[in-house]
């Protein structure tokens, strides 16, 4: 049996498992995935493989009480044995009150995030990018280490109301640090796509090339406030903190950002500059997604943030009942929208301020305000008078991105980038920042 | 460490939809199935043999298997409710192999033939052969012996996994009533239990059979001011231990009295949510810290995570090599550092080991994921730096004839990588109670359980929070404090040290996640200290209005 199926093959095998079923309700979730990875370090490769996963999850449910069985096997035993083993479970279960039942049909935006330039892949091709940036940093006589890894497959779901899913994917990733030889500076790119072709590690290795070279021999200025210009990757590693803590539940609850006092939510309040908005879009050209939740809820294109005001938080299936509202399924894909400007208009338009490339170990402080700390990192730039003046010292910063976003003075354009946090692909502008802080200085380079 | 709470399991919170990383790995199985045994030794020689002489006609030099059965049990429980009982069981093997000089490695699930393990093998060499290429300067590995037929097990008095689900579904809807009762708006309470079933055989002639065990209760109590909105909580002062049920059962012995209680190879779960749900309410209304410099008392519950961070991820070799540099980082422990035999990475006070024997650790086994056999070793001695952590293809680098055996890969799905060993604060010399410690500080702030963290990528500049703070005022505990974080550097930190206390409070803290690798791996690892002195810290304030 192959390991991706196709839509028709994935429907033929869930309905059969589906007919195995004697449970009051069946849920029914099968996968298949190819990964393949390289890794480079010191401008040697290092360690690269690749991994073949497919499974089979059933859920069945007698009333409120729920059981769930996996296997990996797909031959008609197998998939009467995790059948029944799933319903015995169920049996056994304790009633469970937050059982969400299960959806109803439902149709869904249509989304492609298949590629098969992606899964085309194989360790020569593999091997062939990651030379071409191999052999640039040779040259250059710098120090690279780098990572290439891909993936794709599919996920499905059926459940016994008739409901059914299928989507694919492909995904590509590419990330690289460039130091100088005598450690004095570094750069850094990343770059995912769905589509392999649009993978450019020539240039991609020569941006990170450019701000290595160029963040050599820092200098030191003091902490404190200062205008920021973060580029896409520094700016996504702090909003996604936002979009972690749209949970309706937890705001209803009291313990989060997005509550108020009295067991009331930010809901429908302005909490950031009108220039804010956050949308989620299952069919975004540029970043695809699953137009699907887990539970097969529809992922529409939705307002999250409009225009700075909290448009929508998620609701699991068992909080909207509880609230009497719509389920609204966190997202698979995020973008904040863009504005016009371009990096260099802003660092044109800045008299005093600090260019920041990237952002790294951003943790939480303190949940009430969102507060987070983390600091500068491959290439941090002190802007005077409308241009870059020299590289600086890396800054620890603590500071809320909702604070942040009320400091808006400018954004530019959109672009997909990769969290070097949380390895998500958003869409996010670079942005200028007034009155960013920095607590203290670092000499990591 | 990563930032993988696994609170986020249950949703609560924050957007675990959202978070690709959520630990659960593997498929979830019934309960029974985790208490099937592994499969027969026999079986796992013969598929690795098939993989290893597979790959030895396939011209590789060196071939490594690793066939992993890795079970984990999560019971995830909120106020009255269980909310989700997940049962999990991943099986596969994963082969690496020296082709050519170069390193390749496949995995595939569910192989139980010796035609699966051998094309698995194959693979492997094909991804060597294809990327040597690419490759300047050849793997040099550190000879190693075979061990033959060999087998270890952590020493566990009672199988987590046999106890029956409904006792521990019992303790956690009791601990969680106990919160509530005692002024807890909400509690969030689990249980993670981990068994890792690692079989392992070379070409260098090792058949290893090991089987692992992890126990971590924890909690999360949430407070709520319904007038202001502000809200508090307080996490449990558990750690994460290499033990078995018996964790759960306390012994008098293993509690530290004190300010508030704390635990060492036992841990009484309910006892410490009440206080919990108590200190919880209690920051609500606590003393907002004024920033500036204190002597810090440091409790082995919160320490451990600043000798993670700033000790343990700096002298790992491949960060200093820069084998990391595109994710970790690098390091600031450079070579010159380390073969000038004088650098002061602390103060006289200060000697850190690594060891991978500790009973009851994390990192404790027989073998590492490369077939060296473990063992313990000093990274800093009475201040000095005097080692790194090192594998087979980088003990050459600093002139080491072995490898020290702190090899890991978190699943047979990830290739196994150096990874750090419990690395640990040796205990003063001279006897030093906690009480005699503080009678001494003017003016310092007392931090137990661990809280926000987060340090530079070469581990210089560093920030942490806890989960209790105290002032010390002329020698004694005070108010409760809050809103309190201290930044410094590593090395100025450690040569602020001024005293340990003696090895009756030395106690291990830990974590299941320490992150590394791309792909990313997770790593257990436990860091044990007593309670620690050290001067004229810079503490900020982190209150914001918003």
């Amino acid at each position: 049996m192959n390991i991706i199926l196709t839509e028709t093959e994935a429907k033929a095998l869930l309905k059969k498992i589906i007919g195995f079923s004697k449970a009051d309700e069946c849920i029914v979730n099968i996968s298949g995935e190819r990964r393949g990875n390289i890794r480079y370090a010191r401008n040697e490769v290092s360690t690269s493989g690749t991994l073949t996963n497919k499974n089979i999850a059933v859920t069945s449910a007698f009333g409120n009480k729920v059981g769930t069985a996996t296997i990996d096997e797909f031959d008609d035993a197998s998939l009467q044995k995790v059948v029944r083993r799933a319903e015995e479970l169920a049996k056994l279960a304790p009633e469970n009150p937050e059982y969400e039942g299960l959806v109803e049909p439902q149709k869904y935006m249509k989304a492609n995030g298949f590629f098969d330039s992606t899964a085309g892949i194989n360790s020569d091709k593999r091997a062939e990018k990651v030379a071409q940036s191999l052999e640039l940093c040779r040259d250059e006589k710098v120090v690279g280490a780098g990572f290439l890894e891909d993936q794709y497959g599919y996920t499905a779901i059926m459940n016994s109301k008739g409901l059914f899913a299928y989507y694919a994917s492909s995904n590509v990733n590419f990330s690289l640090t460039v130091r100088t030889e005598d450690g004095k500076g570094s750069g850094y790119v990343a770059k995912g796509y769905s589509d392999f072709d649009k993978l450019n590690t020539v240039s991609a290795t020569k941006t990170a090339l450019q701000k290595a070279k160029a963040s050599a021999n820092a200098q030191a200025i003091e902490p404190g406030k200062y205008t920021v210009i973060l580029e896409p990757t520094a700016a996504a590693v702090l909003l996604e903190n936002i979009f972690f803590g749209m949970d309706a539940r937890s705001a209803d609850e009291g313990r989060s950002f997005f509550s108020k006092p009295g067991g009331k939510t930010k809901l429908g309040e302005k909490i950031v500059d009108e220039a804010v908005t956050f949308y989620s879009d299952p069919a975004h050209p540029e970043l695809p997604s699953s137009p699907w939740s887990a539970e097969g809820l529809p992922q529409e294109k939705l307002k999250w943030i409009d225009k700075g005001v909290v448009k929508n938080l998620a609701y699991s299936i068992f909080w909207a009942k509880e609230k009497g509202v719509k389920p609204v399924p966190f997202p698979n894909n995020m973008i904040m929208e863009g504005g016009k400007s371009s990096l260099e208009e802003m660092i044109k338009s800045t008299k005093r301020g600090i260019l920041v490339t990237k952002l790294w170990y951003i943790r939480p402080v303190d949940p009430q305000t969102l507060l987070l700390t983390g600091l500068t990192r491959d290439g941090t730039f002190y802007i005077e008078d409308g241009k870059i003046k020299h590289p600086i010292k890396n800054l620890r910063f603590n500071e809320s991105p909702i604070i942040m976003l009320n400091n808006l003075e400018t954004l530019g354009i959109s672009e997909r980038v990769v969290s070097t946090e949380s390895n998500q692909n958003y869409m996010i502008p670079p942005m200028k920042i007034r009155e960013f802080t920095f607590s203290s200085l670092s000499d990591a380079v | 460490m990563k930032r993988r709470n696994f609170l986020q399991l249950s949703g609560m919170g924050l957007g675990a939809a959202m978070l690709p990383n959520i630990p659960i790995m593997g498929n979830t199985v019934s309960y029974e199935a985790l208490l099937n045994g592994s499969m027969d030794v026999a079986i796992k020689k013969r598929l690795a043999d098939a993989a290893l002489n597979a790959a030895k006609s396939k011209g590789a030099s060196y071939t490594d298997i690793r066939i992993g059965r890795y079970l984990n049990q999560f019971v995830v429980t909120r106020e009255d409710k269980v909310q989700n009982i997940v049962n999990t069981e991943s099986y596969g093997v994963g082969v690496r192999v020296i082709a050519d000089g170069c390193w390749g490695f496949a995995a595939v699930v569910d192989a139980k033939s010796e035609a699966d393990t051998a094309r698995a093998a194959e693979e492997a060499v094909a991804i060597a052969k294809a990327n040597a290429r690419l490759l300047k300067e050849p793997v040099v590995l550190a000879p190693q012996k075979g061990f033959g037929v060999v087998s270890w097990k952590t020493p566990i008095v009672k199988n987590a996994f046999e106890v029956p689900i409904q006792e521990k579904v019992d303790l956690l809807l009791g601990v969680n009533d106990a919160a509530m009762k005692n002024g807890a708006n909400y509690m969030n309470s689990v249980l993670f239990l981990v068994n890792e079933q690692k079989y392992f055989a070379s070409s260098d002639g090792s058949y290893i059979d090991q089987d692992i065990h992890r126990t971590w209760p924890i909690f999360d109590v949430t407070c709520i001011d319904p007038k202001s909105g502000k809200f508090e909580t307080r996490n449990a002062l558990s750690a994460p231990m290499g033990m078995g049920y018996e964790y759960l059962q306390t012994n008098p012995k293993d509690k530290i009295t004190g300010i508030t209680t704390r635990y060492n190879k036992g841990y009484d779960m309910l006892e410490d949510a009440i206080s919990a749900a108590q200190q919880a309410k209690a920051k609500l209304s606590a003393k907002s810290v004024e920033a500036g410099k204190y002597d810090l008392v440091l409790d082995p519950s919160h320490l451990w995570l600043t000798i993670h961070e700033s000790v343990g991820h700096p002298l790992e070799l491949d960060r200093v090599l820069g084998y990391e540099a595109n994710f970790a980082g690098t390091s600031f422990a450079t070579l010159d550092k380390w073969a000038s035999k004088n650098f002061n990475y602390g103060s006289k006070e200060v000697t850190l080991f690594a060891d991978k024997t500790q009973v009851g650790s994390l990192g404790a086994v027989g073998w590492d994921d490369e077939g060296v056999n473990t063992k313990k070793w000093d990274l800093v001695k009475d201040g000095t730096l005097v080692n790194y952590q090192a594998i087979r293809d980088q003990a050459h680098i600093i002139g080491e004839k072995e490898s020290h055996g702190c090899c890991y890969a978190d699943s047979w799905s990830s290739v196994q990588f150096q990874r750090m060993a419990n690395v640990s604060l040796a205990p003063g010399k001279t006897p030093l109670s906690v009480e005699e410690m503080i009678k001494d500080v003017k003016k310092g702030i007392y931090i137990i359980g661990d809280g926000s963290f987060s340090i530079d990528q070469q581990r210089y500049n560093f920030q942490f929070g806890g989960q209790l703070y105290y002032e010390i005022k002329d020698g004694k505990i005070g108010e409760m404090l809050k809103d309190v974080a201290y930044q410094s550097n590593t090395q100025e930190f450690w040569n602020s040290c001024t005293q340990v206390c003696d090895d009756r409070d030395y106690r291990l803290g830990g974590s299941f996640f320490d992150g590394k690798g791309q792909p990313s791996q997770s790593s257990a690892v436990s860091h044990g200290s007593s309670t620690t002195r050290f001067d004229g810290i810079n503490v900020i304030n982190t209150a914001r209005k918003i």
